[in-house]
């Protein structure tokens, strides 16, 4: 049972800030995500796009901004528990008791959840019939190469994903990939080896199809693909890999006892607490009128929730707005020393 | 204002009165539209907002920008008619566009 005083949900920008939020007027916290990374849809949707409105920086990318977030926060060594995913909140006295799917246990005066629109899941192929395979012979990752070694796979998608895999597949493995245009949106330096890689026989480069059904029994034996015409050709195949992206599932946040409005939290403007005690909600996942989805916006959420918590937290204590400049107390925390 | 008609993959039809300047999305988010989710709310990041425009009306509008035909890619279930709700400005060209929805989102 890990104690703490705030258990943040969402590694993202709004997250981050938050730790930093709570960092300064000295509560501690622990954030989990589902990632494996920190730095939520901005390192996994948009790492190298560039973001032209955060106050005072007039250009950065997803992962810059991730990495100066990750940097203001090191005072406070927070500590990240990735690639796990909150499944069960409840209270207990005035605490919330946490779990996650790795089975880790928190104990924490209040949660923040900065989770976006929910966690990240792969996006699946839509047919019916997948599902029966999926795990066993469709895929929409890769653990071990090797599995794969002499046999045929088909690869669905056209971005670094399914390009970096059929080129490393490639090579012991026989590659067909399948993409619903002749346009690829991995790096260009990608698209260029899998087109000298089809030239040379090693991938084969089968483009304008979509998946349109699975022909086999127990076992996968081959797969039908459907061009926009309508024509429909039929492929041998042992294996399936699927790379569309990722989508957000709002999860296990449905079954904690909030109020939900169309996948959104509503929040009070005060401290963006939810409907439950002690629990507030803040960036893209929470609503209330006026909200704007900006990373901003969850920043001013996240310092006025990180007061919010501080009720909870130290409910015999007054909170004394300090400003970072001149409070002594404050830079101590973020391990600055002063010379007066 | 112009008329935007959204139909549900069941066939169930909403025309709907959408102010200029709003996106073909927010018209269906603020209407209650089921079948459009718009998880990224209107940022082209998600893919949740895609929609098939009528035959009739797809050359009419304005080309894809940069990304879209990418973000497409993830869509469920793609066509040569598919675009992202969000990234279509309603007008008066726009007036009496139909679009469908597709079965699910993600």
């Amino acid at each position: 049972m890990i104690d703490t005083d705030v258990l943040v949900i969402g590694a993202g920008p709004t997250g981050l800030f938050s730790v930093h939020q709570l960092g300064i007027i000295g509560l501690k916290s622990e954030v989990v995500d589902n990632l494996d990374k920190i730095g939520g849809q901005c390192i996994e949707l948009y790492p190298d796009k560039p973001i032209y409105d955060i106050p005072a920086i007039p250009v950065c990318t997803g992962e810059e901004l991730t990495k100066n977030l990750i940097e203001q926060i090191k005072p406070f060594k927070t500590n990240f528990h990735l690639k796990d995913r909150v499944e069960e909140v409840k209270k207990e006295k005035n605490k919330w008791l946490v779990k996650t799917s790795k089975g880790k246990e928190f104990k924490a005066s209040s949660i923040i959840i900065a989770g976006g629109v929910g966690s990240f899941e792969p996006r699946k192929f839509t047919i019916k019939e997948c599902e029966k395979f999926e795990g066993k012979e469709i895929f929409y990752s890769v653990k071990d190469k090797n599995f794969f070694k002499n046999k045929t796979v088909s690869i669905f998608g056209g971005g670094d994903s399914a390009l970096d895999w059929a080129i490393e597949l490639s090579v012991s493995s026989k590659v067909q990939l399948i993409h619903r245009r002749d346009e690829f949106r991995g790096a260009q330096a990608n698209v260029e080896k899998v087109k000298e890689l089809s030239k040379q026989g090693k991938i084969e480069l089968l483009t304008k199809y979509q998946l349109n059904s699975i022909e086999g029994g127990s076992n996968i034996k081959s797969i039908s693909i459907k061009n926009e015409d309508g024509n429909i050709k039929k492929i041998e195949t042992n294996y399936i890999l699927g790379f569309f992206g990722l989508v957000m599932q709002l999860g296990p946040i449905v079954n904690w006892g909030l109020n939900l409005d169309h996948k959104h939290i509503p929040v009070n403007t005060k401290n963006f607490e939810t409907n439950q005690k002690g629990i507030f909600a803040i960036g893209d996942i929470c609503t209330y009128p006026g909200k704007l989805k900006l990373i901003l916006s969850g920043f001013h959420e996240g310092a006025l929730a990180a007061r919010g918590c501080y009720e909870y937290a130290r409910p015999n204590e007054k909170l004394k707005f300090e400003f970072t400049t001149t409070s002594k107390k404050v830079q101590s925390r973020l391990g600055i020393k002063r010379n007066d | 204002m112009p008329k935007i008609t959204y139909i549900e993959h069941n066939g169930k039809s909403h025309v709907i009165d959408v102010s200029n300047g709003l996106s073909v999305m927010e018209g269906a988010v603020q209407n209650n539209i089921p079948g459009i989710d718009a998880d990224c709310g209107g940022g082209m990041a998600c893919a949740t907002c895609h929609v098939y425009v009528k035959e009739e009306w797809f050359d009419k509008l304005p080309k894809k920008e940069d990304g879209e035909e990418d973000m497409i890619d993830m869509a469920h279930e793609p066509n040569k008619f598919s675009r992202l709700s969000c990234q279509l400005t309603v007008s008066n060209e726009l007036d009496g566009l139909v679009v469908q929805l597709p079965e699910k989102q993600a």
